[in-house]
């Protein structure tokens, strides 16, 4: 396939005044049946499609969404890839995820804007810099890149950051994994949109699924606001409304609870962090966008949610947090904040698998971790679909662990449905 | 978000603590049921719509509250104790207990 967006093509359209452009993705309307719906255009849906299409040339597909294209989480996120998790499983999979990430621009055409600047945890106390080197060496042990920090050299990276010992909680060190970074979250919903439907994937916007179509307990297509749709296999991704879709099947009760998470963003600055950093003695990251604006973040609000915004004690408390660590932005103007619905599994850790009902399959419980894992949930809940059975990536992240004991508790918490 | 604490009156969520799904019963602690427990552990209602959720009103009185919330809109329909036989420390002193 030729490159659709290139030098070449930029400079031959920008000659004929740029009115021969194709839309990125066609408005179809749905057919009677395909042989996979996947229920959710967000990014794992996206890029479901796209790899069901390219990797296992099936192309009758259609991607149905409620409302616009990436109208969701992946619109809503602050953007941050990682894969600097203790356990294999985790470990494997981001790092899976990591390595997509690293050549996504160039396989999709499409600049997602991947910038591996690095996401730095700050260390507060001695046993928790102990953890970040047993978390370090874990992750250099399956090979994904770690170093510990100095506070001299994390000042030299971040040099507005409070290091000194009058810091309310001084930084004592940090664990910087260099290849993580940030992406144009929205780049990476349109680019997957456009490499999906270019391979003859149907994009249904505005089409909410309100029920599932059944003979006996094998799910045979869905109900929506456009009309039924058949299909041999359908897909949930949903992430956020995971709860409700799952009870148009009948399935009442999950190891999830949605919640929702605030994130924000500053009037644009000059180049002030060049790298993605994380509170270590609360729960707050930041990094700054490339239009200026410091992109940032905390806890979850705490309590079930499906509404899209939060209140405001979540807000003073990430506000705290920031001028904790970086004093000098006392002054610095709050533009926007927004709130997203987060599907919280209760290991923190997500689930894509076959099931729980014949001819139904199920990607959900990402957390807070969503966006980064957008490549590999899509590249291995695809392989889960088109083969029948989990890839070794995902196969640890079934829907029954929770039940059989094999959680995959990244923070040896215990279950709650708070972690990330 | 204002929550009315039947013993204190409407207060910021910021006092109370989340404790999360209302419908789940804990299993007799000698039950080795362990469907039931892993339901009761892991497994909770998710309804975008009325949830029935226990809150503590930690900050407050410690009381614990069985609410009544619209997870699409946070409005609250309604909010009561717990354990409806010792709903006020007026009460208990009026049976005599300390």
């Amino acid at each position: 396939m030729m490159a659709e967006y290139s030098a070449f093509s930029l400079l031959a359209n920008a000659l004929k005044g740029n009115k021969d452009w194709k839309p990125a993705w066609r408005k179809p309307d749905p057919k009677a049946s395909y042989d996979v719906i996947i229920i959710g255009g967000g990014g794992h849906g996206l890029a479901t499609a796209y790899y069901l299409a390219k990797e296992h040339g099936i192309t009758n597909v259609a991607v149905l969404e409620k409302g616009w294209l990436g109208s969701g989480n992946v619109g809503r996120n602050t953007t941050a890839v990682r894969s600097n998790y203790l356990l294999p499983a985790n470990t494997r999979f981001y790092e899976h995820s990591m390595k997509l990430w690293e050549n996504l621009s160039h396989e999709l055409n499409y600049n997602v804007m991947f910038s591996q600047r690095g996401c730095l945890n700050l260390a507060h106390t001695p046993a928790q810099f102990d953890d970040y080197a047993r978390r370090g060496n874990a992750m250099r042990h399956l090979g994904v890149d770690a170093e510990l920090m100095t506070p001299a050299q994390i000042k030299r990276l971040i040099p507005a950051l409070d290091i000194s010992d009058s810091a309310r909680f001084p930084v004592i060190g940090g664990l910087m994994q260099r290849r993580a970074g940030t992406a144009r979250h929205d780049a990476v919903a349109w680019g997957y949109a456009r490499g999906a439907d270019r391979r003859g994937v149907d994009i249904i916007e505005n089409c909410e699924v309100t029920g599932f179509l059944r003979d006996g307990d094998r799910v045979t297509g869905v109900s929506t606001s456009r009309g039924d749709i058949r299909a041999k296999k359908v897909a949930v991704a949903v992430a956020g409304s995971t709860g409700r879709v799952m009870q148009l099947a009948g399935i009442e009760t999950m190891p999830i609870e949605s919640h929702v998470l605030q994130a924000f963003v500053t009037e644009s600055l000059k180049p002030f962090i060049d790298t993605v950093v994380t509170f270590g003695m609360g729960h707050f990251y930041m990094s700054q966008s490339d239009k200026g604006g410091l992109v940032y973040g905390g806890d979850l609000d705490g309590y079930n949610s499906y509404a899209q915004r939060g209140n405001l004690p979540i807000v003073d408390e990430v506000m705290s947090e920031m001028l904790a660590l970086f004093p000098g932005l006392a002054r610095v103007r709050m533009l926007r904040s927004w709130g997203g619905v987060c599907d919280m599994s209760m290991d923190g850790s997500p689930i894509i698998t076959t099931g729980p009902l014949p001819g139904m399959y199920l990607n959900c419980g990402w957390c807070y971790g969503g966006f980064k894992a957008t490549p590999a949930s899509g590249w291995c809940f695809a392989w889960t679909i088109a083969k029948d059975q989990p890839h070794d990536f995902n196969a640890p992240f079934t829907l029954d662990r929770f039940h059989r004991g094999l959680v995959i508790d990244d923070k040896g918490q215990g279950a709650t449905p708070r972690l990330h | 978000m204002l929550i009315t604490c039947p013993y204190c009156g409407p207060r910021d969520v910021i006092e109370f603590t989340y404790q999360g799904d209302g419908n789940r019963e804990r299993p007799d602690p000698a039950s080795q049921n362990f469907e039931a427990w892993n339901a009761y552990v892991y497994d909770r209602l998710n309804p975008a719509g009325d949830h029935n959720e226990i809150w503590q009103h930690s900050g407050g009185c410690r009381a614990h509250l069985r609410v009544v919330r619209n997870t699409l809109t946070h409005e609250i329909s309604s909010v009561a104790f717990v354990r409806g036989d010792h709903t006020s420390i007026a009460r208990r002193k009026a049976e005599g207990k300390s």
